[in-house]
């Protein structure tokens, strides 16, 4: 008898904790999100809004917003804000989705990327901006970013900051290798790459296996139109396009010759692989000279920065590699004083100067860009290089139009099983990058959408 | 719950107090029940009840029937999950335990100093929280400046690659055994300690040395204890999680997302946003583990049948 409720016990105590970690998801439809009265909201209704006492909540991840908050406040003191992390990226994603499924404990806004907007259009769980006045906006930023958060007129979220690509380079080890600058093309890349291998031991870079988000930063450089989301049941899926096969077998042939790592980022590894010059350079996005600077701090003033090697000699293209927004949910109920903090935060004068200054965020807007106390900035960890003007002059290159799938964290998880394993095995990454293509159309079939390919 | 037998008018008296001891008794248990309810059976239920829909990003939620498990029963990369955690049961269970065991029985044999010091010490790597213990081996596997690399490298030789897609499993199998084996060697150690002293002397009396004993007596008597690690590292392996996830980031191409079924199911659920599919696999997972768990232990007890 003891015997048999000993194993009843054990084999539902499996059974149970298996099942546990899925329950509590459950689904059911949004409440209403409230429409303005008007095509667009009058000033008056601003007002109005902004007089009534009212608590928003504020999901972000990026550490001190408390400060832009407290701006906002006193700008506001009928408004107040609570500012709630409940964990970067994904994990707040989840919880978002969570939230909104179960129709309550959703905020009022929150941190989104660029790439994740989809994702959330197409549950209908962003207010469409602008009859909040969002439109209004759109000459404050450069072209390519303010495709990222509107589409057919409709706005979804403000831009905050954002991540156009460059190149950073450790110069001490370039010179060692003998080479004096920096290459303007992938060809010079990869000829460099051999010399600096040959000379120093270092590799010019790491090209990360587990990184899809840079690769598709460079995919973007180069021109390809790997996804996209006509917003209602299209997608568009093309990771295998001639475009972005040429950029596979560039980084395939520098792989099998061991001229650059495939080393996985943003771990422990990697920071030492910076600090022990295993690396001599990385190609990276605009938020990246700040990250070095805090993590590989014994190698200040070693470093410089160019943009993007081209494909074309006498290009000027780049892409772009993260970035995020403020998005306004549809379940608020504070629709118009939601939206005026998340214009609050990324226009005002004062609020996007501390974003800089203080989280170190690359701005998106062009009054910040080409404002003479950010581009006159110079950093000594980059020799006294003018690094934002550099990338300033980048953001405006980024090609201009660019989409995302509204499942990106799939599409990713699926580069790591196909793309990013033939780089770890310095394999056949074009040959992977065709069975990226068909997890993903199976699974957009599998969801319901119309894959176009 | 006794009910004396009286003579007949004593009865009903005996049978209301029987009746309000009951009723005291399931008074006492309600609090348990209906937290137990309301944590453990009705999420169960619900993520039952969820494996039988299906739910498109277009086109919404439907009745699938049995389709989620269906599908399951094909899907590579769960049954990969399943054969590899196989592979983990059939190697790494026995050598923790043969360890455990190995670890138990020498403290018990009183033949060790220091055995108090000794047993913290073992016990030491199962109070480290999973999170710590797998970033720390994450760091002492690592192939560049991982302290295992900087040795062999320093004699000359090729450092090995212990994050590599080859050599994963057997680096988690090493991390799992390193937290385990004080776990397991607590619950052999504790059910030694409850043998009766006698018949050591009887056995001594009789000419039989430590290893006879150790054998004929201590492993026997603790049979039952042996089994309850058993079981408990067959449940543990199949729903390894935290070692996964956490060696993903160090390894993010040799532990793919369905390295284990456990890690599978929750990427499902939050990465491929399909819950009811993931509710389903963890049914399946759960079924697996105990029709395994049955298996093992009829096994044992026919075994123990046949003995007597």
């Amino acid at each position: 008898m003891l015997k048999a409720t000993k194993r009843a016990t054990a084999l539902a105590a499996s059974v149970v904790v298996t099942a546990l970690t899925l329950a509590g998801c459950s689904s059911s439809d949004n409440g209403g999100s409230p429409v303005p009265s008007s095509s667009k909201a009058g000033q008056a209704e601003i007002d109005k809004a902004m007089n009534t006492p009212t608590t928003l909540t504020f999901w972000t991840w990026v550490s001190d917003i408390d400060d832009e908050v407290k701006l906002f406040e006193q700008k506001y003191p009928q408004i107040k804000v609570n500012v709630e992390n409940v964990g970067q990226g994904p994990d707040q994603y989840q919880k978002l989705r969570t939230a909104l499924k179960s129709g309550n404990g959703a905020p009022d806004l929150a941190q989104i990327e660029y790439q994740h907007i989809p994702s959330f259009t197409i549950t209908k769980s962003l207010l469409n901006l602008t009859p909040y006045g969002a439109g209004d906006l759109k000459s404050n930023y450069p072209e390519w970013i303010w495709n990222q958060v509107s589409q057919d007129g409709s706005v979804y979220a403000v831009p905050q900051d954002s991540g156009p690509m460059g190149h950073l380079y450790r110069s001490d080890i370039m010179k060692k290798a003998g080479i004096t600058s920096p290459p303007k093309t992938w060809d010079e890349y990869a000829a460099d790459a051999k010399i600096v291998k040959e000379k120093t031991g270092s590799y010019i870079g790491d090209i990360a296996s587990n990184e899809p988000v840079g690769m598709v930063g460079l995919l973007w450089q180069a021109g390809a139109q790997p996804f996209g989301f006509d917003g209602n049941k299209t997608v568009t899926i093309d990771v295998n396009s001639a475009e972005a096969k040429k950029v596979y077998s560039y980084w395939q042939n520098l792989i099998q010759q061991d001229l650059v790592s495939t080393d996985p980022d943003f771990n422990d590894q990697w920071y030492q692989g910076f600090s022990n010059d295993k690396y001599a350079g990385w190609v990276t996005a605009a938020w990246g000279p700040l990250f070095l600077q805090g993590t590989v701090k014994d190698t200040a003033g070693k470093w410089a920065a160019a943009p993007l090697p081209q494909w074309n000699a006498g290009d000027n293209v780049s892409g772009n590699w993260g970035g995020s927004t403020n998005a306004v949910l549809s379940t608020t109920k504070n629709p118009i004083a939601a939206y005026e903090l998340a214009k609050f935060i990324n226009t005002d004068p004062a609020s996007t100067k501390l974003l800089n200054t203080q989280q170190n965020l690359f701005p998106a807007m062009n009054s910040v860009l080409n404002e003479a106390s950010f581009t006159d900035a110079t950093s000594d960890f980059f020799g006294g290089q003018k690094i934002n003007e550099l990338f300033a002059q980048i953001s405006p290159t980024v090609n201009t139009k660019f989409q995302w799938l509204p499942f990106m964290d799939y599409a990713y998880s699926e580069f790591n099983n196909t793309v990013g394993n033939a780089m770890t095995n310095k394999g056949d990454l074009s040959a992977a990058a065709d069975q990226w293509q068909d997890k993903l159309v199976g699974y957009a079939k599998q969801q319901g959408f119309t894959a176009q390919q | 719950m006794t009910v004396s037998a009286g003579p007949v008018p004593r009865r009903s008296a005996g049978a209301t107090a029987a009746r309000r001891q009951n009723r005291a008794a399931y008074a006492l248990v309600l609090p348990f029940i209906i937290v137990f309810a309301a944590m453990l059976i009705v999420p169960l239920a619900y993520s039952a009840y969820l494996s039988f829909f299906r739910t498109q990003l277009v086109g919404g939620e439907q009745f699938a029937w049995l389709a989620n498990y269906l599908r399951a029963f094909t899907d590579p990369s769960f049954l990969g999950g399943l054969g590899r955690m196989a592979i983990f049961l059939v190697i790494q269970v026995p050598i923790m335990l043969g360890l455990a065991l190995f670890f138990a029985l020498a403290l018990d044999s009183g033949r060790i100093r220091g055995s108090k010091a000794l047993r913290l010490l073992f016990f030491v790597p199962y109070a480290v929280p999973g999170v710590v213990a797998t970033l720390m081996w994450g760091y002492i596997y690592g192939p560049d400046y991982g302290p295992i690399a900087q040795v062999v490298r320093a004699m000359g030789l090729a450092a090995p690659n212990l994050l590599s897609s080859h050599s994963i499993l057997g680096s988690m199998m090493n991390i799992v055994t390193w937290e385990y084996v004080g776990y397991n060697m607590i619950i052999m150690y504790a059910a030694l300690r409850a043998i009766p002293q006698e018949r050591y002397e009887a056995a001594e009396i009789d000419g039989a040395g430590q290893f006879r004993i150790a054998w004929s007596i201590k492993i026997p008597a603790i049979r039952s204890a042996i089994m309850l690690t058993v079981i408990f590292s067959i449940i543990g392996t199949f729903q390894l999680f935290n070692e996964p996830s956490l060696l993903h980031t160090a390894a993010p191409n040799s532990v793919g997302d369905d390295f284990t079924p456990n890690f599978y199911a929750y990427n499902v659920a939050f990465v491929n946003q399909d819950v009811n599919y993931a509710g389903a696999l963890a049914f399946l997972l759960g079924i697996v583990i105990a029709v395994i768990s049955y298996f093992v232990q009829t096994a044992q007890n026919r075994r123990q049948g046949e003995k007597r």
